[in-house]
């Protein structure tokens, strides 16, 4: 791959989407960049992850960590394990900056996860930047606004 | 009427010196007891004076189920009063916090009250003429909580006109606020960004409990934090590699029952009390640079070092809060049900000391208090299971014995090892005093 084209940008938001709903964490961490992050800011418009609370600003450490964590044998949240599904609008193509390799696409989409007899629903918006790493595309930070980022929840234990 | 209400000797029968009946967490009467007793005869946290920085400045919140107000007034002082119209009773704001300018006006018939909540007019007056308006409830405007006190920024207020004093109520407790206040070297905090809001379909005790419930993160957390230590050595990083500052959060949790049987714990009277006498999970992190230098600068090098070296871990402020001293969090256990409770996780800037400690409270807010935490769920897991288990028939009480010694006196300031659960029963004990404080004998 030179450059990726718009498809494939939009295509690999899509593979992303279904690798999670699939379940297949560990090809889903192969995905980003050893810098890159996964922010989920709890305020509206938030601009910085250090000073404020975030829900979720997580390095590769803590990515492994949470994938790491839901193969556990005792990791009693997940007995019986949660699944999740993805409903995508289609990837708008913000940004293709070929000078700087970056790419940034903006994705509307639900969120369904369930466990048990409870089902929830989440509306959020996905911006995910992207760059090649060598002929790759890998995520540099993925960042997911929820539409009501700032309404108490319970337990969301897989990744939108 | 059931049970429970007015017959304050069934609600001593459900505390025992070792264990309490389940009914205190999943009974619907004895959950509307403690919103009209409990919650009303003790002190409970507001808010901090930081989120109503300016006079006009709102935040709207509950004490128990009570929406409550608290406003700057002109005056320069922090007001709490309820949030509701004295004409028919809509809510003043329904939004979390805002200004509202010199005045309230309700957004009804245009009442209006000043940010004390004193009545200020009334559209067309004239039709109250002699019809004694000032003799009524409705013309003293907003009706004002029983007792506010703003200690050192943070707002508390007692529901009941009468009840403990303030100082009386918390007593030597006041030590762990003081203690994270002055960490800041101008002796000020202030609320940094929203809270992590998080729902908790149990009784809002397991979780006031659990915050001294020194048994349970090297069980149940070996999923979260002792995947992260085997993650973390896996990686076999080289000898004297720095740790990322979420190990140096998460790690802690699976220190071994001797970490946490020294560490200590020390109850006072009226059911507050905390972790970590003599050191926490929060005593080992890397020093920030400079920050020293400033306490120093601030208070001398022997108070500063005196400030810094209490590592106290949770205190927890009866009824429904806890303070993480060392890392500048509180956290309120907001009951809306018997079995619902919504937890605020709020963090606070030293003022006047290095971003990097700021940048260490947020990141351990969202990895240990939030929705999305993975201790987070290690923790509601087990809350939610024991809600749904305590309606089995097999047995009626939960047991609270570990440590136990016949004749404790929760009257005295105790300091024990750090794995009793003296500090449970010592919130038991408490909760009868204030339960049964207003109740009255049986009818
Ligand atoms: S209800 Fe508030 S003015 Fe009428
Ligand atoms: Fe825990």
């Amino acid at each position: 791959m030179s450059f990726p084209s718009r498809d494939e940008l939009i295509d690999f938001v899509y593979e992303e989407a279904r690798m999670i709903d699939d379940g297949r964490f560990d090809e889903w961490l192969d995905l980003w960049t050893e810098d890159g992050y996964y922010w989920m800011p709890l305020d509206y418009k938030q601009e910085d992850p250090h000073l404020v609370t975030s829900l979720l600003y997580e390095d590769e450490f803590l990515r492994k960590l949470r994938v790491e964590r839901l193969k556990g044998e005792r990791t009693f949240s997940q007995k019986p394990k949660s699944r999740c599904h993805h409903v995508l609008s289609r990837p708008f193509v913000d940004e293709m900056d070929r000078e700087k390799g970056l790419f940034v696409t903006h994705t509307p989409f639900h969120y369904v996860e369930t466990r048990l007899d409870e089902q929830f629903l989440l509306a959020a918006t996905a911006r995910h930047e992207l760059v090649l790493v060598g002929e790759e595309l890998k995520i540099r930070l993925k960042r997911v606004d929820l539409l009501n980022s700032d309404a108490a929840f319970g337990n969301i234990q897989l990744f939108l | 009427m059931g049970r429970y209400s007015g017959n304050a000797a069934s609600i001593e029968a459900l505390i025992r010196p070792t264990q309490v009946h389940r009914d205190v967490y999943i009974d619907d009467e004895v959950f509307d007891l403690e919103m009209k007793h409990l919650f009303a005869n003790t002190w409970v946290f507001v808010g901090h004076d930081s989120q109503v920085p300016n006079k006009g400045d709102y935040f709207a919140t509950e004490i128990g189920r009570q929406p409550v107000l608290m406003a700057r007034h002109t005056d320069g002082d922090v007001y709490v009063m309820h949030n509701r119209c004295p004409h028919k009773g809509t809510k003043i704001v329904i939004d979390r916090e805002g200004n509202t300018g010199k005045f309230f006006r309700c957004p009804y018939h245009a009442w209006s009250f000043k940010t004390d909540g004193c009545l200020l007019a009334i559209p067309l007056k004239k039709g109250y003429k002699d019809t004694g308006l000032e003799d009524s409830e409705a013309a003293r405007g907003l009706a004002p909580v029983g007792a506010v006190k703003n200690y050192r920024g943070f707002i508390f207020a007692r529901l009941n006109p009468e009840g403990p004093g303030f100082d009386e109520f918390f007593g030597d407790s006041l030590s762990s606020l003081d203690n994270m206040i002055d960490r800041s070297p101008e002796g000020r905090l202030e609320v940094a960004g929203p809270p992590l809001r998080y729902m908790h379909q149990c009784n809002w005790k397991m979780l006031v409990e659990n915050q001294t419930d020194t048994c349970h993160p090297m069980v149940a957390h070996e999923s979260s934090a002792g995947t992260a230590v085997k993650l973390w050595e896996s990686l076999d990083k080289p000898e004297g590699t720095t740790k990322p500052m979420a190990m140096e959060v998460i790690a802690p949790f699976m220190s071994p029952y001797e970490f946490f049987e020294d560490m200590g714990i020390r109850t006072w009277p009226n059911g507050h009390g905390h972790t970590g006498v003599h050191h926490s999970i929060h005593s080992d992190y890397s020093a920030v640079p400079g920050y020293f230098d400033q306490m120093v600068e601030a208070h001398g090098e022997e108070r500063a070092k005196a400030i810094l070296g209490e590592n106290r871990h949770n205190t927890v402020y009866f009824p429904n809060i806890m303070i993480k001293g060392p890392i500048q969090q509180l956290r309120i256990f907001i009951p809306l049900a018997a079995n619902k409770t919504l937890v605020e996780s709020y963090i606070y800037r030293l003022v006047g000391a290095p971003d990097m400690l700021l940048q260490r409270t947020a990141m351990y807010n969202r990895l240990i208090n939030a929705p999305t935490s993975v201790v987070g769920h290690d923790d509601l897991e087990m809350y939610e299971r024991a809600q749904e288990g305590l309606h089995s028939d097999g047995l009626e009480w939960v047991n609270v014995q570990r440590l136990y010694a016949e004749g404790e006196d929760m009257d005295e300031t105790a300091v024990e090892n750090g794995t009793t659960e003296r500090q449970m029963r010592n919130q038991f004990h408490a909760w009868k005093k204030y339960m049964t404080m207003t109740m009255g004998a049986a009818q």
